[in-house]
């Protein structure tokens, strides 16, 4: 093949013009991308703001928003910061224990079909016992400290991980799999080269799932008994009527589930850079 | 290296020798429930010559490349390969190209053509040492690292092809290599592959419902029926292909008089 014959073929799958004239700063396209977001909810939180100032609806019933802002400069360094710190490490360790046991359950599960057959009807059985049931029940099992927070966020976040990578990992297509069997791969390599990327976006969907439900498990087990964490701060807040120091631990509880889900996504772009996903977080 | 780059011949000839067969099929038939892809099927190809496969969509062509590379076991008859009658044996002498070129996204073009010399244990850096020379032969220089998506249609079939060829096995299956490119690829790539082709003395079998395509590239060409997929008839398509073009073949009058055989055979 002749020097010019391969610049010609080079020449049909030169990328870069494509991609070229959408180039733009990242200022301007996360104000494409969010600015409609960012524009709805100011535009809640002036309605409630000014709701609550024309109705003159009593503190205690219903905080406004500067009063919840007041509340986070009043409040932040003796109530939200100390009780900030439990609920985040529930979160986090919790998170990190489903991710690992939720993706090596699904690896183990896949790989050994009669294991599978034997496990899966009985994992998704257990998804019908409500987690805040059993809340108390490991409370009493683990005590009151950091332990059964943390086994109730990783129970309720184990399953979307496990149920979404084995899907992915059975979902990936047969003819990938024939086609690696007539070059000579062994059941191992099928799963390391084809299987496991091809499910890595999967697992990465049940991961942003469980991320968002993380937090919700950790306030479950606050409830359930415990002297720290936000959810503890809620409960205790509650009977006093802190509503704006309420507001301001369940906006904290909302920052952490949107930080977790932001560091499932990001590190989606670092292990599966090969996905475009159009603008989405 | 040199010894072993594609195209020269080693290993596969010592396994074969003595046998000029390359593959055998007595009497195959394979049926999926109730419906029977393959009946009787019987004929014989010879060591390093080109077949080509027609007939009509659902005539079970590509079930019998299957059965040839082991993926699959048929229900009655024989398969031989290179003397090779199970299935593991089987799929240990064939390398099959499918129709979608299936590149897996996550690995570069250059990763996905050395993944067969990836599986022998062969450490990631000697295949893509062992790799890289040929992409300058197959009009995919400077595209090494770029991952499939960026690569045109054409550009991803030959990687697929450069795939299979690297799994250094003496049987080539390739089944619709081209079918899912547009018709002006599709031409220019059987032109190519034509070309390759005649580098390599293999085994190749070669699945297509493109008379046209099957004629140019092969040397005999198997015509079958639809379901249950039969063979019809035989056509020795030793067709003049050298120092001439793409359209100088498939217009030259023997090429339309084979072709209007086969598609009679098909009809």
């Amino acid at each position: 093949m002749s020097a010019k014959a391969s610049e010609e073929r080079a020449a049909e799958a030169i990328p870069a013009p494509a991609s070229a004239p959408k180039r733009m700063s990242g200022w301007v396209r996360f104000w494409r991308t969010y600015g409609l977001a960012i524009l709805f909810v100011l535009m809640i939180l002036v309605i409630w703001e000014l709701w609550i100032r024309i109705f003159d609806v009593p503190k205690y019933l219903l905080a406004s928003p500067t009063g919840i802002v007041a509340a986070f400069q009043k409040d932040w360094s003796r109530y939200l910061l100390p009780n900030l710190w439990p609920t985040l490490s529930e979160v986090l360790i919790g998170f990190g224990i489903s991710v690992v046991a939720g993706v090596g359950l699904a690896i183990v599960l896949h790989l050994f079909a009669p294991l599978r057959r034997a496990v899966y009807p009985i994992l998704i059985g257990s998804q019908t016992i409500p987690i805040v049931v059993l809340a108390p029940v490991l409370v009493i099992l683990l005590g009151y400290g950091l332990l059964p927070k943390v086994v109730i966020v990783a129970l309720i976040c184990f399953f979307p991980i496990v149920v979404n990578g084995l899907d992915g990992l059975r979902l990936v297509d047969d003819d990938f799999i024939r086609m690696m069997r007539t070059l000579d791969a062994s059941r191992w390599a099928i799963f390391r080269k084809v299987e496991f990327p091809g499910a890595l976006p999967s697992i990465f969907s049940g991961m942003r799932v469980a991320a968002t439900f993380a937090a919700i498990g950790a306030v479950f087990g606050e409830w359930a008994g415990s002297s720290v964490g936000l959810g503890y701060l809620i409960q205790a807040s509650t009977p006093n009527l802190q509503t704006a120091r309420i507001f301001a631990a369940i906006v904290l509880l909302t920052l952490i589930a949107m930080a977790l889900f932001g560091l499932v996504s990001l590190l989606e772009r670092v292990f599966c850079p090969w996905v475009s996903r159009g603008g989405a977080l | 290296m040199g010894e072993r780059s594609v195209g020269v011949q080693d290993g596969g000839s010592d396994r074969a020798a003595g046998t000029s067969v390359g593959i055998a099929f007595d009497g195959v038939g394979k049926a999926f429930g109730d419906v029977v892809a393959l009946d009787g099927v019987t004929f014989e190809i010879e060591r390093h010559s080109r077949i080509g496969i027609v007939g009509p969509s659902g005539g079970g062509k590509s079930t019998l490349l299957q059965l040839t590379a082991g993926l699959l076991e048929q229900d009655v008859g024989s398969i031989e390969v290179e003397g090779e009658t199970s299935t593991q044996g089987r799929l240990s002498r064939c390398a099959m190209m499918p129709q979608r070129d299936l590149l897996l996204p996550w690995r570069t073009a250059l990763d996905n053509a050395m993944i067969a010399i990836e599986n022998r244990g062969v450490s990631k850096n000697d295949a893509r040492a062992k790799t890289r020379p040929f992409f300058e032969h197959f009009g995919l220089a400077k595209f090494e690292d770029v991952r499939p998506d960026a690569l045109s249609g054409g550009m991803r079939q030959r990687v697929s092809f450069l795939r299979t060829l690297m799994a250094e096995k003496d049987i080539l299956l390739l089944d619709e290599p081209f079918g899912a490119l547009d018709s002006i690829t599709r031409g220019q790539m059987q032109e190519w592959l034509l070309r390759a082709l005649g580098d390599v003395p293999r085994t190749v079998l070669l699945v297509t419902h493109d008379v046209d395509e099957a004629l140019l590239l092969s040397r005999t060409v198997v015509v079958m029926s639809a379901r249950p997929g039969r063979v019809v008839t035989v056509i020795d398509a030793n067709l003049q292909t050298e120092g001439l073009s793409r359209r100088e073949i498939v217009t030259s009058p023997e090429f339309i008089q084979l072709k209007e055989s086969a598609l009679e055979a098909i009809e």
